[in-house]
């Protein structure tokens, strides 16, 4: 193994790092302001990739328009859901919103099967990168896909952005707030459920939008939120439940990690982010980046 | 007078029943035992059990002895080797089936004939491909059809070769039909002069992102970059493989194992180039045509090899009860050991009876571009036609002891 593969390989795991990143920043708002595990956050993303793919598909939309249209209408999904299902069981023990987001993982994902057999005859489909991201850049040490160099670079800036909003912000202390202490901010005449359900509809969103970015580097088909969401959850645990900078950090971290260990021993790969979470929670079972239970 | 009459009337219901069928519960039933919901449901599922369909119709038809005793049922095993195990048990058992027919993955494949060898129900493996069905794991009652890893590598390793792909780095699946694949595929390159830049790497299954084995590709500077992934694993392979370029960087791509289902999910341009063996398509010739053209009609898609080759497995099973008057195991094991034949898939066909290897002619294809097919589904090119004494793995080396 030499050095050049090794800089490389860090470089390309930063492509996976902010998959990691986007959809473990979105679990980490969803659980630290609303304590739902969020097991339909896969078929969620599966949902921002499928719609990109439809919208191409049926009204001839193409990459750019899809990227903003696909995670609002993700989002507006997450809302009602949040409205119509996942506010009742606010209360109840939490097994049952993973029952919940368990279960509607399934149906979401025989759905789309379905829907994508029906009406357009595959299984898997291929989406292509627009146009002007398409193509290869030599950067002197790799020649790499120009497209993935502006998926690091995107979710590197919507995972900023979502960081300053919520800790840096009048709107996310109201959020926090509304979730530390729901009664009180009611006293003060803020309407603490809007925010709840406004909170889930960005975290799906944001999973959505990983979705349209995942679209056209994987192909697009029923399941492929399935396998990314186990890792996913790795990641939030090592970051800490609810850190937003650490599920940042962390899914990034992984990414790399991953990519290298691929590129020395590839059988590791997919095990090395369950290696790393048994370590740091031995050593620190409130994560990375978590508080300790108490000091919340 | 009396006796007499009575005599004859014995000796003509006598000959009458030599001369029928002697058919377990007064007909035979084929078990398409298949992927019904899963990866591999495009490429065999609904399609698979369609074509036996097609067979036992075609077959009642003309064999008006056995009209409406011939019937097919379709079973998913999910692509799971303990459900294969409990449905064939079950389809046996309970349904009374004849005959297994079909199931792909490698896994299901060993799963369900073990099932049918201590049942002693016969079992024609269409679209699993591990050569341990005809070596380790080979029985009485166990017969391959169409593919298997041996042929693959053999026709695509040396066909890629010989054309001057003579440096490879391979990636393959971790599991039995990828490691399977790997050892042929590095033995054929090998024997054509061809040697591996770097040991193969062994890739997580099922794995979606595959940068990390495309990036040090570009690195080692193959001139064949061979893929032993399948099904969703190789579109993912393939569309990244383009994503990256390798192709414009002289990198030319060998795949193990190509079904037209793979072609379809990226468009053919993105395998554009890329070579490949196939037992048969659907255009090859006339008589494929002819047949491919009953079963869009009846199905509505094209049919890949894999159903194509439950059509011909299935009536060369029929093909035989017929011939031994009767659907008993051993009998029509008897009439299919050491039997030739021909049928728009199966060209100067066999069946090795040493190891029920059936023997056929095979096709290196190489995918066309887009703007090169003459009509829709027109994606391969025949390079060259391997014979069916050629394209399989000789005697010599078989491991099987039946």
């Amino acid at each position: 193994m030499n050095t050049q593969l090794l800089l490389i390989q860090v470089f390309n795991g930063l492509v996976n790092g902010a998959f990691y990143a986007m959809l473990s920043l979105g679990l980490a708002v969803i659980f630290g302001m609303l304590r739902i595990v969020n097991f339909a956050h896969g078929a969620l993303y599966m949902l921002g990739a499928f719609t990109a793919f439809a919208l191409g598909q049926a009204l001839g939309l193409g990459f750019w328009p899809a990227l903003i249209i696909a995670p609002v209408l993700v989002g507006l999904l997450g809302a009602a859901l949040e409205r119509t299902l996942l506010s009742r069981l606010y209360g109840l023990e939490p097994s049952y919103n993973l029952l919940l987001t368990f279960g509607l993982t399934l149906l979401t994902q025989d759905l789309v099967k379905q829907v994508m057999l029906s009406r357009f005859a595959v299984s898997s489909a291929p989406y292509s990168p627009p146009e002007a991201l398409s193509g290869v850049v030599n950067l002197g040490f790799v020649v790499f896909p120009k497209y993935r160099l502006f998926v690091i670079a995107l979710s590197l800036v919507v995972c900023l952005l979502t960081w300053f909003v919520i800790e840096k912000t009048r709107v996310g202390s109201i959020i926090r707030a509304s979730t530390e202490n729901p009664s009180v901010t009611r006293a003060f005449g803020i309407d603490v459920s809007k925010w709840v359900t406004g909170v889930f509809a960005v975290g799906v969103g944001l999973a959505g939008l990983a979705g349209v970015l995942a679209a056209p580097i994987y192909s697009v088909e029923p399941y492929m939120g399935a396998e990314l969401i186990i890792t996913t959850f790795a990641v939030v645990v090592i970051g800490g439940l609810g850190s937003i900078l650490g599920s940042v950090i962390t899914g990034f971290a992984v990414g790399v990690l991953a990519a290298v260990g691929a590129a020395f021993y590839p059988p590791i790969a997919n095990t090395l982010v369950f290696i790393l979470m048994f370590v740091v929670l031995l050593v620190r079972p409130s994560g990375l980046f978590g508080l300790p239970e108490g000091a919340r | 007078m009396k006796t007499k009459t009575l005599t004859a009337l014995l000796l003509t219901t006598a000959l009458s029943s030599t001369h029928a069928q002697t058919l377990s519960d007064n007909g035979i039933k084929v078990g398409v035992l298949t992927d019904l919901s899963g990866v591999y449901s495009e490429l065999s599922g609904q399609g698979s059990v369609k074509a036996a369909q097609m067979a036992a119709d075609d077959f009642m038809k003309a064999n008006k002895a056995y009209a409406g005793k011939v019937s097919v049922i379709g079973v998913d095993h999910q692509n799971k080797a303990d459900v294969a195990s409990n449905k064939a048990a079950e389809m046996i058992d309970r349904q009374n089936v004849d005959m297994l027919v079909d199931m792909p993955t490698s896994s299901t494949a060993l799963a369900a004939t073990e099932i049918g060898r201590q049942k002693k129900v016969i079992s024609m493996v269409v679209t699993g491909g591990t050569t341990a069905l005809t070596n380790e794991k080979c029985n009485k009652y166990t017969f391959h059809y169409a593919y298997d890893n041996y042929m693959l590598a053999n026709g695509t390793g040396t066909a890629v070769t010989k054309r001057g792909g003579t440096s490879w780095y391979i990636i393959y699946p971790n599991y039995a039909f990828g490691q399977d694949l790997n050892r042929q595929m590095t033995a054929a390159v090998q024997e054509n002069g061809g040697k591996l830049v770097a040991p193969s790497d062994a890739t997580p299954f099922p794995n979606t992102d595959f940068s990390t084995y495309l990036l040090k590709a570009q690195s080692l500077k193959p001139k064949i970059f061979g893929t032993m992934q399948a099904g969703n694993d190789l579109v993912n392979v393939v569309k990244q493989y383009n994503e990256f370029g390798l192709k414009k960087q002289g990198i030319g791509l060998g795949i193990g194992l190509l079904f037209e289902t793979d072609v379809a999910a990226l468009g053919q341009d993105a395998y554009a180039g890329a070579l490949a063996t196939v037992p048969w398509f659907w255009n090859f010739d006339a008589r494929s045509r002819q047949w491919a053209a009953k079963f869009e009609a009846a199905f509505g898609k094209k049919p890949t090899w894999a159903q194509a080759g439950v059509y011909s497995a299935t009536m060369t099973y029929l093909n035989a009860v017929a011939r031994a008057k009767t659907d008993t195991s051993d009998a029509v094991v008897k009439e299919l050991e050491g039997y030739s034949f021909d049928d728009f898939f199966a060209r100067h066909a066999s069946i090795r009876p040493q190891d029920h290897r059936v023997l056929l002619d095979v096709h290196t294809v190489q995918v066309k571009a887009k703007a090169d097919a003459k009509e829709p589904g027109d994606i391969f090119t025949r390079l060259s036609t391997i014979p069916a004494a050629k394209a399989f793995m000789p005697l010599s080396e078989s491991k099987c002891k039946m």
